[in-house]
C-alpha cells in the first residue's frame, strides 16, 4: 500500500493499514540513528519548518532530529518569536511561511483543530505535533510502535491509560490508534478528568488504578495538564498521588510482562514512583528513542516517499 | 392601492387560512375578501401557488450599529431582514456604545428612519455598559423606544442585581430577553460526543438550565415578564414545559440553527457552528422540536450575529460566536412543515403573532385597518444558500451550498414594497 495523504493530522482518520505502514517504515529507520554517520540523503534538498505556538522539548527536538538524519534543512518557530503577538493570524502567518516554499509544516499549537485550518490553506505537507486536547498522533505512533516491539503484535493487547484523559490528547491519540486493532482499553482518572461519554469511543472506565492495571499487557501513566487548569479537577496533587500514583505494587495484578509508558515528562512522585520509572518494566526511553524513527517515517512519507 | 390575487392567506391571529385576495391602501390593510378587483390599482401581485402571511418578527437581531458597522450596519441588516421575511426587528444592545441610555436609543431608531428597510425597535441594555453593575436607564429608554431589556450576549451574573433590574423594568412594562449561560463554565462548544473527539473546550448543557431556571424563578418572584432567548437543551425545554403549566408563564424562542444542526457540524472546526449558546447533541435537537410541536417553545428567532470575515478566520477557539441567519430563518423553519412537527399556521404564529404579543407591537396580523405588514412567499421553491450573496455584511454561515426549501418573494412594510422577487 501507498501512502497518499498530504497531511497527518490525527489518528482518527487514518485506517488500519495505513498505521501499519507508518509503524514498517519507521522500523526500516530505526537502523539510521545506531549507526556512526547518522544521516540517509533521503531528504536532501527538502525543507521542514517546526512552527511551535507551544512549549516543547521532547517533541520539537523528536522532529529536529529526524528531519536532520534524513537530510532535510529544518527552521524552527517558536511562539515567542512568532509574529502571533503582533496581530497576524495563524492562517497570514502560514501564508508567509509558504511563501518560502517548504516542504512540510510541522505545527504544535494550544488551540484544538489549528492544523486542520493551516492544511486548508497550505500546499506543503502539514503534520500535527499536538493541538490543544485533539490529537498528538506522532505520540500514538510512537506509543503504538513500542508496544508491538516488545509484545510482537497489537491484536489482542489489554492497555490501561491512567491520568487525566479529559484534557489529554496522547489519550485521544491512543484510544484512536488502538481502536484501529482489537485490543481492549480501559481509561483511569477521577470522574472529573474522564470526559463525559468515554464509553462511546469503545473503551472502558474504571476509577480505581487496581482495577484498571489488572490483567493488562502495557501501563500508559499520563501526567496532569497543569497548563489545562488540570489541577482545578482535583484537590490536591498529593491526594491524586496517594491515589493514582502507580507504583510497585499495583504491577503484582497486571500481566508478568506488563510494559509501563509514559509521553513524558514525567512528574516523579506524582503519577508515577522512581520505581516504578526506573524500574525493569519501564519503557519510556524506548518510546523517545522509537518517537525519532517515527517521526523520521511521517516526514518521508509525507514528502511522497514510497512505503 | 396594491392588491395580492389568488394567494393562499394565512394568518394565525385570526385563525385565517384560505384562498382569498387582500388589498393595501396605503399604509393599511384595506380589505381581504374573495375576488377583489378595482381600478386604480398600482400594482397587482399574483400570488397563485404562494402563500401571503403577516411579515415575520424577529425578537433577536444583532444589526451591530452603532460601532461595528464593519459587520453589519442599520442598512445592511434590515436589508437582509427584508429579504428575509421579516418587517420587524429587534436590535440587541451590544453595540458601541451599548444602547444603555436614551441617545443611543435615539440613535438607532433615527438611522433606522432614514436608511432601514424595515420597521428596527431596540432593546435596551439591563445594565450600563453590560457590565452588570448598575441598572441601565430604562424609563429614558423606553420613552425613546426600547420594546425589551436585555444583556444579551452574556446574563447579568449578580442575582440581587437582576431582581431589582426585573423589578425596575416591570415598572415600565418591559419584558427581560434573557441570555441564560453560567459564566463560572467556560468552553466553546457543547459537552458530548463531538466534544469528545475534537477535544475543543466545552460547556455542558446545565450552564444554560441553570441560568434559565435562575430567571424564571427571579421574574416569577418579582412579577416581571422573563422571555428566554435561544433556549437550545432538552432541559431547558423541560424547564419551561413546566412553567406553561403555571399562570402568567415565562415565554422563550430558539433559533433554526438548535433544530437543524448538532455538535456534530463542529467536528470539522468550521468557525461557522460556533455560536452561543453551542450546537447542541441530537436528543437536544429532539427535544426542541418537540417543545416546538407542544407549544413549550413560543417563538423561533434567528439571533441574527454577522461577523466580519477575520473574526471566524482564526483558530475556533478565537472566533466570534454567532451565525448571520436573517436570510435563511423561513427556509430553514419550513423544514419543520416539510418534516410534519408543525403546520404552517403554528410556524407563521411563533415567527408573527407570538412575537408580536410579547413586545405589545401592532403588526404580526393580516386584519383590515391594521398596518400592511406582510410577505409572499413560497413553501416549496428550491433554492442554493450563497453566503456571497447575502445581503447581509455577515457571510458567516454554517448553511452556505446548502438546498433548502421555500422562500420569501415580497416583503411590504406598511404598504410599500422593500423586497421582491416577483
Amino acid at each position: 500500500m501507498n501512502w497518499s495523504r498530504k497531511d497527518l493530522l490525527g489518528i482518527r482518520e487514518l485506517s488500519r493499514e495505513e498505521i501499519l505502514l507508518l509503524l514498517d517504515t519507521a522500523d526500516s529507520f530505526r537502523e539510521v540513528s545506531r549507526r556512526d554517520i547518522k544521516k540517509v540523503p533521503t531528504l536532501r534538498g527538502k525543507t521542514v519548518i517546526m512552527l511551535f505556538y507551544e512549549a516543547s522539548t521532547r517533541t520539537r527536538v523528536s522532529f529536529e532530529i529526524a528531519a536532520k538524519r534524513l537530510s532535510a534543512d529544518t527552521v524552527s518557530i517558536s511562539a515567542s518569536t512568532s509574529s502571533a503577538v503582533k496581530g497576524e493570524t495563524l492562517k497570514d502567518a502560514a501564508r508567509n511561511l509558504e511563501s518560502m516554499r517548504p516542504d512540510v509544516v510541522v505545527i504544535r499549537h494550544n488551540m484544538a483543530g489549528a492544523p486542520q485550518m493551516l492544511s486548508s490553506v497550505l500546499d506543503s505537507s502539514v503534520v500535527n505535533a499536538g493541538d490543544g486536547a485533539h490529537e498528538h498522533p506522532t505520540q500514538a505512533l510512537l506509543d503504538l510502535f513500542t508496544m508491538r516491539e516488545k509484545k510482537e503484535t497489537l491484536d489482542g493487547l489489554r492497555v490501561a491509560i491512567i491520568g487525566d484523559i479529559a484534557h489529554s490528547r496522547v489519550a485521544r491519540s491512543n484510544i484512536f490508534a488502538l481502536g484501529k486493532f482489537d485490543t481492549e482499553v480501559t481509561c483511569c482518572a477521577p470522574p472529573t478528568m474522564l470526559p463525559p461519554g468515554l464509553e462511546k469511543l469503545g473503551v472502558r472506565v474504571a476509577y480505581r488504578i487496581e482495577e484498571a492495571v489488572a490483567g493488562k499487557d502495557v501501563i500508559m501513566m499520563l501526567r496532569i495538564q497543569k497548563e489545562r487548569g488540570g489541577t482545578t479537577f482535583i484537590p490536591s496533587i498529593k491526594e491524586y498521588s496517594s491515589l493514582y500514583c502507580l507504583k510497585e505494587a499495583h504491577l503484582e495484578k497486571a500481566k508478568s510482562d506488563v510494559i509501563i509508558m509514559h509521553p513524558g515528562p514525567i512528574n516523579r512522585g506524582v503519577e508515577i514512583s522512581d520505581q516504578v520509572a526506573d524500574g525493569p518494566y519501564s519503557v519510556i526511553l524506548n518510546q523517545v528513542e522509537n518517537g525519532v524513527a517515527v517521526r523520521m517515517a511521517v516526514l518521508y512519507l509525507s514528502t511522497g516517499g514510497e512505503g | 392601492l396594491i392588491l395580492i390575487k389568488n394567494g393562499r392567506l394565512i394568518d394565525p391571529s385570526s385563525s385565517r387560512d384560505e384562498m382569498v385576495d387582500l388589498l393595501i391602501d396605503g399604509e393599511t390593510i384595506a380589505r381581504i375578501d374573495r375576488n377583489i378587483s378595482g381600478a386604480g390599482l398600482e400594482r397587482v401581485i399574483d400570488a397563485t401557488g404562494l402563500i401571503v402571511a403577516p411579515g415575520l418578527i424577529d425578537v433577536h437581531t444583532h444589526l451591530r450599529e452603532p460601532g461595528y458597522e464593519w459587520k453589519e450596519t442599520i442598512a445592511t441588516g434590515t436589508a437582509a431582514a427584508a429579504r428575509g421575511g421579516f418587517t420587524s426587528v429587534v436590535c440587541m444592545a451590544n453595540t458601541d456604545p451599548v444602547n444603555d441610555n436614551k441617545s443611543v436609543t435615539e440613535y438607532i431608531l433615527k438611522k433606522a428612519r432614514s436608511e432601514g428597510v424595515v420597521r428596527v425597535f431596540p432593546c435596551g441594555a439591563i445594565t450600563k455598559g453590560l457590565k452588570g453593575e448598575d441598572i441601565a436607564e430604562m424609563g429614558e429608554m423606553r420613552e425613546a423606544g426600547i420594546v425589551a431589556v436585555s444583556d444579551d450576549g452574556r446574563p447579568v451574573r449578580n442575582s440581587q442585581l437582576f431582581l431589582k433590574a426585573l423589578e425596575y423594568a416591570r415598572l415600565f412594562g418591559l419584558p427581560a430577553i434573557c441570555h441564560c449561560e453560567d459564566e463560572s463554565f467556560s468552553g466553546v462548544v457543547h459537552e458530548g460526543s463531538a466534544s469528545l473527539i475534537s477535544g475543543l473546550e466545552a460547556v455542558p448543557p446545565v450552564s444554560e438550565e441553570i441560568a434559565a431556571a435562575r430567571d424564571i424563578a427571579v421574574a416569577r418572584y418579582v412579577g416581571a415578564h422573563a422571555h428566554i432567548t435561544h433556549i437550545s437543551t432538552a432541559g431547558t425545554v423541560e424547564i419551561m414545559r413546566a412553567e406553561k403549566r403555571k399562570p402568567a408563564p415565562a415565554t422563550c424562542d430558539t433559533c433554526p440553527h438548535y433544530f437543524t444542526l448538532t455538535d456534530e457540524a463542529t467536528l470539522g472546526y468550521d468557525t461557522n457552528t460556533r455560536v452561543n449558546p453551542p450546537l447542541r447533541s441530537q436528543a437536544d435537537v429532539d427535544a426542541i422540536k418537540e417543545g416546538l410541536r407542544d407549544g413549550t417553545i413560543d417563538i423561533i428567532a434567528t439571533d441574527h450575529a454577522p461577523h466580519d470575515f477575520v473574526s471566524k478566520d482564526v483558530e475556533f477557539a478565537m472566533a466570534s460566536s454567532g451565525i448571520s441567519g436573517l436570510e435563511t430563518a423561513l427556509a430553514l423553519s419550513l423544514s419543520l412543515v416539510h418534516e410534519g412537527v408543525l403546520d404552517l399556521t403554528a410556524l407563521l404564529s411563533k415567527m408573527t403573532v407570538n412575537p408580536a404579543r410579547l413586545l405589545g407591537l401592532p403588526y404580526g396580523a393580516l386584519v383590515p385597518g391594521k398596518p400592511a405588514d406582510l410577505i409572499v412567499f413560497s413553501d416549496s421553491a428550491e433554492w442554493t444558500v450563497d453566503r456571497g450573496a447575502f445581503l447581509s455584511k455577515g457571510r458567516n454561515t454554517p448553511f452556505h451550498g446548502w438546498r433548502l426549501k421555500g422562500r420569501n418573494l415580497v416583503t411590504i412594510v406598511g404598504g410599500k414594497i422593500v423586497y421582491s422577487e416577483l
